[in-house]
């Protein structure tokens, strides 16, 4: 057994050999996405994930990661799971969609008008 | 107002935070996970500085600068409980005495909130969704490893068995509780213990974990009169090494 003063070492019990004991259950924790409000009332935003066993845990490691130097007022934790997302693979069906500007409030040209109107009348 | 009481509270409350945040600060690096590890640090950050408030209390009070108070004094001039001078042992033992102590720790500052000595009620509702987030942190913990697997349940168990004395040293009485308590400063440690039992009742059930039997309750005293283990002496001359070698350094 490899006995080292690194403790993350000296637990998990290697071999001289280096052979590591295969993964047991709990080994691997699960991961959780995390967003964060800044200000009440605002969205939450996607600041990223955390390793955690339960949903209470990945509260706290959230608040650490992602809430301990900005300003937070909530945390939201997802179980990466839960999350059903579309696929690469269809990344196609976005393809026309730079093509739509007219969808885009910046896609009317209004701004010209506006500063003209101003300039024409003097409005400030 | 009476002085030598409040300096006496306050040197017993930041000495068990330095110590305590010292310790907990030996895990930086180590933690379990990385996420776990920069929660328990950054903890024990918040635990010198809340030390640091209260030295600065003291130092208002006449008493030396908070780095010279915090790191030139001996073992036998600290105040804090043995509990929180013993070494880190394993996770289990350093959750369980998280635990127990920042119950205590919450508690206490909840009870100062309302104190007639104006700077540590201010220091008290200033740290308060700080130390709510450290007890959450550790109930989390507590409760988790108690419902885990037996291996977990049982190293709980036992880092509880071990933890007790000296968690009930925590609360050893002052020479000044009867003055704290006319002057409405502090209402004492037995009214503390007794909340403190109240509130970490409950989560030591959620945990399916046993408080040790009331007839095997021996609390360790004399911390807060300078009798310690030897474990404190080897912490305070390596917490302070850096300190020593030239106190009068500006940083």
């Amino acid at each position: 057994m490899i006995n080292s003063l690194d403790p993350r070492i000296a637990r998990e019990k290697i071999n001289e050999d280096n052979t590591i004991a295969p993964l047991t259950e709990m080994d691997n924790w699960e991961t959780y996405e995390v967003f964060h409000q800044k200000k009440r009332g605002e969205q939450h935003e996607h600041v990223g994930i955390v390793h955690a066993p339960n949903n209470e845990m990945a509260l706290l490691f959230g608040k650490e990661q992602y809430g301990r130097r900005g300003i937070s007022v909530n945390i939201w934790v997802v179980k990466t799971s839960n999350v059903f997302a579309s696929d690469y693979d269809d990344a196609d069906i976005f393809e026309t969609v730079p093509d739509k500007q007219y969808r885009e409030a910046g896609g009317y040209k209004v701004m010209e008008m506006i500063n003209k109107y101003k300039k024409e009348n003097k409005v400030k | 107002m009476n002085v030598t009481a409040i300096k006496d509270l306050l040197y017993k409350m930041a000495d068990d935070l330095l110590i305590i945040g010292h310790r907990n600060s030996e895990w930086t690096g180590l933690g379990p996970i990385l996420e776990e590890d920069i929660a328990f640090s950054s903890m024990a950050q918040d635990k010198i500085g809340q030390a640091g408030a209260l030295f600065e209390i003291l130092h208002e009070l006449g008493e030396g600068e908070p780095d010279t108070v915090a790191f030139m004094r001996d073992a036998n001039k600290m105040h804090c409980s043995q509990f929180v001078e013993l070494p880190n042992g394993e996770y289990d033992f350093s959750i369980m005495r998280h635990f127990l102590f920042d119950h205590a720790d919450q508690l206490r500052f909840e009870m100062l909130a309302n104190s007639s000595f104006e700077p540590l009620a201010q220091v008290a509702k200033k740290i308060k969704g700080e130390l709510k987030y450290h007890v959450f942190h550790a109930n989390t913990w507590v409760v988790k490893l108690g419902n885990g697997s037996e291996e977990s349940k049982a190293r709980m168990q036992t880092a509880l068995n071990e933890s007790w004395n000296y968690a009930l040293g925590m609360f050893e009485a002052g020479d000044f509780e009867k003055e704290l308590q006319s002057e409405n400063i502090f209402k004492g440690e037995e009214a503390l213990k007794t909340r403190w039992m109240a509130n970490i009742t409950p989560f030591i059930e959620k945990a399916n974990l046993k408080i040790p039997d009331q007839s095997t309750w021996e609390p360790i005293l004399g911390g807060r009169k300078g009798y310690h283990t030897d474990y404190l002496q080897k912490l305070v001359e390596e917490m302070g090494e850096v300190f020593r070698l030239d106190p009068t350094a500006q940083w």
